[in-house]
C-alpha cells in the first residue's frame, strides 16, 4: 500500500511541480501585494472601495456581462434546437458554423467587428442604405460594441452546453407528455425547459464568468467610454504602475467569481448527467 | 370470461382501410380491423412487420397515409394524440426522470387542470392498484426495471383513457418477472375491461394475455383470432409456424372440395386428404401442417421413420424423425424411454390433425 503511495506521489510530482512553480506561486505572489502597501495591510482595499471610479466600473462590468449573458443565452437556444434536430450532412455544416470562430484568433474577430462597426463601416451604410437611420449609429467605443463583440466571442460557450441537453432529451417522453394530453405549452414548460435547464445554466455560467473577465474585446470595442474591471486593472498597472492596487482589484474579481461557482455548483448538477437516458 | 360479461370501460378502436408509406416504403398495407369495446388484441409479429406503426396510428402518433381510423363512433384519423385520451405504455417506459413517481403517474391529471384533491385522489388509487403505495415519493429513476414499469401503466391507466396502448411494455424485464407481470395485466384488464392494444413478439405472452390476436408480416395481418383458431386453424405457414411449434412438409395441391383438399406429399411418398385453409387453389405452392404433439409414434399402419435424435424436455420428450426421403419431422409425447437412437419406427396422425396450408 505505501509503496504505491509512493509511486502515486512521484507520478503526480512533475503535474504538481509545473502548476505549483508557474500558476499558484505567481497568483500567491501577485495576490501578497494586495496586502503590501505603504498605508497599512488593507489600504489598497479602502481605497478600493472608497473609490468612486471602481465602483463604477465595478458595476458597469456586472450589468454588461448579465446583459451579455441574456443576450448569448437567448441567441444560443435557436441555434443549439436547431443543431439538435439536424442530421447527416447539415448537422456537420451547423457545428463547424459554431465552431469555425473557435479557430480565429480573439485578436482579428474583434478587429473585423471594429470595420464592421465603425461609423462609415458597413453595418452602418447598411442601416442608412434602408432608411433605418439617418445619422450613423454609434456602434463602436460603447457598450453596444462591447455587447456585440462579446455575444459573438462567447455565443458557442452557451450553445455546446445547450445542445449536449437538448440532444439527451428522449424523443419519446414528449410524445408521452403528447399522449397523456398535454398542450405544446405545458409539454414544453413540464419536460422539455425542465430537462434542457441543467445545460441552460451551465451555459449561463460559463458565459457570465468569462464576460466578468474579459480584457480584449471590451479593451477594443469599448475603449474609454465603457471601461470594465479589467480594462481598470490593467491601467493600475500600465498608467499608474499601483501593483498592489491591481492585485487588490484582481484578488477581488476571484473571490467573486468563487463564490459565483460555489452557488452556481450547488444550484447546478454540472458534474453529473443528471438526466441521461 | 368473454368481453362483455362484466362492466367494460374504454371505447372500441377500428381501423378502415389505415395504411403508411415512409416514401416507396410501405410500413403498413391498407388494414381493416376493429377491436371491440373491452377486447385486448395483441399485435404479433417480427419486428418490421408494421406491429409498431399500427400502434403508433391508434395512438396520434402517426398519421396515415390512407384510410381513417375511427376511436368509438369519432373519426379520429387527424386528431392529434393530446386529444385522443388514449393511454400509452412504452418500450422503455418514457417516465419523466425529473419527476417523483407521483409527479409522473399525475401528470396526464395536471394538464386537464383536474383539481388538487382530485389529482391526488386518483393518484393514490392507482398506485394501490399497481400495489406501488409508499413509493409516490421515490424519484423513478431509483426504481427497479418491474417498479418502472408499474408507475408507466399507473401513468397511462390514472386518465382512464378510452383505449390503452402498449408497447412492448415488459421487453425490459426478465424472464421471471415478465410472467408474473403478465398474470398481472390480466387481472387488470379482467377487472376493468379496458380496451387494449398490446404490442408484442413474444407468441407465448400473446397468448397469455388476448381475447384475440392479429399476427402480422410485412406490414398486413395476416390472420387474427383467438389463440385456439390461430393454432388449429392458421391460414397460412407463416402463422403456422409463428404460434407453437409445427412440421410443415411441402404438398402438392391437386383437388379441392368441401373444405378437403387432395394433395401429394413427396416426401411422405404418398398422396392424403386433409382440411385445407380457406382460399388456397390447386397448384399454389402448399404445406401439410402437422403439430408435433399430433405425430403419434407406433402407428400402424404408417409411414416409417427413424429417429434422429430425442430431447428430453422433462415430462414431454422432442423425437426428430427421420423419413425414408430424407425429410424430417417433429414429434412431441409423454417421457418413455423404449426409444433410443437409430430405432426405426412407424409413424402417422389422426386426418383431423393434418391441414393443408399456402406457403
Amino acid at each position: 500500500m505505501a509503496r504505491y503511495r509512493v509511486e502515486t506521489a512521484c507520478l503526480l510530482a512533475p503535474a504538481v511541480l509545473f502548476l505549483l512553480l508557474l500558476f499558484v506561486v505567481p497568483l500567491a505572489r501577485l495576490f501578497s501585494l494586495a496586502f503590501t502597501d505603504e498605508g497599512g495591510v488593507f489600504a489598497t482595499f479602502g481605497v478600493l472601495a472608497e473609490s468612486e471610479v471602481y465602483r463604477r466600473v465595478m458595476l458597469n462590468t456586472f450589468v454588461v456581462a448579465l446583459a451579455v449573458t441574456l443576450i448569448t443565452v437567448l441567441l444560443a437556444w435557436p441555434v443549439a434546437y436547431a443543431l439538435s434536430r439536424l442530421k447527416g450532412f447539415w448537422f456537420a455544416l451547423a457545428l463547424y458554423g459554431v465552431l469555425f470562430p473557435f479557430w480565429i484568433s480573439v485578436l482579428v474577430r474583434t478587429f473585423s467587428w471594429m470595420i464592421l462597426l465603425e461609423r462609415n463601416g458597413p453595418i452602418n451604410r447598411l442601416l442608412q442604405g434602408l432608411g433605418v437611420t439617418d445619422q450613423p449609429l454609434a456602434l463602436l467605443f460603447n457598450d453596444t460594441g462591447v455587447m456585440i463583440g462579446m455575444v459573438h466571442v462567447l455565443l458557442p460557450y452557451a450553445i455546446m452546453p445547450l445542445y449536449a441537453a437538448m440532444a439527451r432529451v428522449d424523443r419519446r417522453l414528449l410524445l408521452a407528455s403528447d399522449g397523456l394530453g398535454a398542450g405544446l405549452l405545458d409539454t414544453f414548460a413540464r419536460v422539455y425547459f425542465p430537462l434542457v435547464l441543467p445545460g441552460l445554466l451551465g451555459g449561463a455560467t460559463f458565459v457570465f464568468l468569462l464576460s466578468l473577465g474579459f480584457f480584449i474585446t471590451p479593451a477594443l470595442l469599448g475603449g474609454a467610454n465603457a471601461i470594465t474591471l479589467s480594462m481598470l486593472i490593467a491601467s493600475f498597472v500600465t498608467d499608474r504602475l499601483a501593483w498592489s492596487l491591481a492585485a487588490a482589484g484582481s484578488l477581488v474579481l476571484l473571490l467573486v467569481v468563487l463564490a459565483l461557482l460555489a452557488v452556481a455548483a450547488r444550484l447546478l448538477p454540472l458534474d453529473k448527467g443528471m438526466f441521461a437516458r | 370470461m368473454t368481453p362483455g360479461a362484466v362492466q367494460q370501460s374504454g371505447l372500441s378502436l377500428r381501423f378502415a382501410g389505415a395504411a403508411k408509406s415512409y416514401g416507396d416504403v410501405e410500413a403498413l398495407k391498407p388494414t381493416d380491423l376493429t377491436i371491440a369495446a373491452g377486447e385486448f388484441l395483441t399485435l404479433l409479429g417480427p419486428s418490421g412487420s408494421g406491429k409498431t406503426t399500427l400502434l403508433n396510428l391508434a395512438a396520434g402518433y402517426q398519421e396515415p397515409s390512407a384510410g381513417r381510423i375511427f376511436i368509438g363512433a369519432r373519426d379520429v384519423t387527424h386528431l392529434p394524440a393530446r386529444h385522443r385520451n388514449i393511454g400509452m405504455v412504452f418500450q422503455n417506459y418514457a417516465l419523466f426522470p425529473h419527476m417523483s413517481v407521483v409527479d409522473n403517474v399525475a401528470y396526464g391529471l395536471k394538464v386537464r387542470r383536474l383539481a388538487r384533491s382530485e389529482i391526488a385522489r386518483r393518484v393514490e388509487a392507482v398506485l394501490r392498484l399497481v400495489h406501488l403505495e409508499g413509493y409516490g415519493q421515490r424519484g423513478v429513476q431509483q426504481l427497479s426495471g418491474g417498479q418502472q414499469q408499474r408507475v408507466a401503466l399507473a401513468r397511462a391507466l390514472v386518465i382512464e383513457p378510452d383505449v390503452l396502448l402498449m408497447d412492448e411494455p415488459l421487453g425490459a424485464l426478465d424472464k421471471q418477472l415478465r410472467r408474473s407481470v403478465q398474470l398481472e395485466l390480466r387481472r387488470l384488464h379482467e377487472e376493468h375491461r379496458r380496451t387494449t392494444i398490446y404490442v408484442t413478439h413474444d407468441q407465448e405472452e400473446a397468448l397469455v394475455l388476448s381475447d384475440r390476436v392479429a399476427v402480422m408480416r410485412d406490414g398486413r395481418i395476416e390472420q387474427v383470432g383467438s389463440a385456439g383458431d390461430l393454432y388449429d386453424r392458421p391460414v397460412n405457414a407463416f402463422v403456422a409456424g409463428f404460434i407453437g411449434e409445427s412440421n410443415l412438409l411441402p404438398a402438392r395441391v391437386t383437388a379441392i372440395a368441401g373444405g378437403q383438399a387432395q394433395a401429394e406429399v413427396d416426401v411422405l411418398g404418398r398422396s392424403l386428404t386433409a382440411a385445407v385453409a380457406p382460399g388456397l387453389q390447386p397448384g399454389q405452392p402448399a404445406a401439410l401442417l402437422i403439430r408435433p404433439e399430433h405425430v403419434l409414434v407406433g402407428e400402424e399402419p404408417g409411414v416409417t421413420a427413424e429417429v434422429a435424435e430425442i430431447v428430453y424436455l422433462g415430462e414431454l420428450t422432442a423425437l426428430n424423425l427421420r423419413l425414408e426421403s430424407g425429410a424430417t419431422l417433429w414429434a412431441r409425447r409423454i417421457t418413455s424411454h423404449d426409444l433410443r437412437r437409430g430405432t426405426r419406427v412407424t409413424i402417422g396422425w389422426k386426418q383431423e390433425h393434418a391441414r393443408i396450408v399456402p406457403t
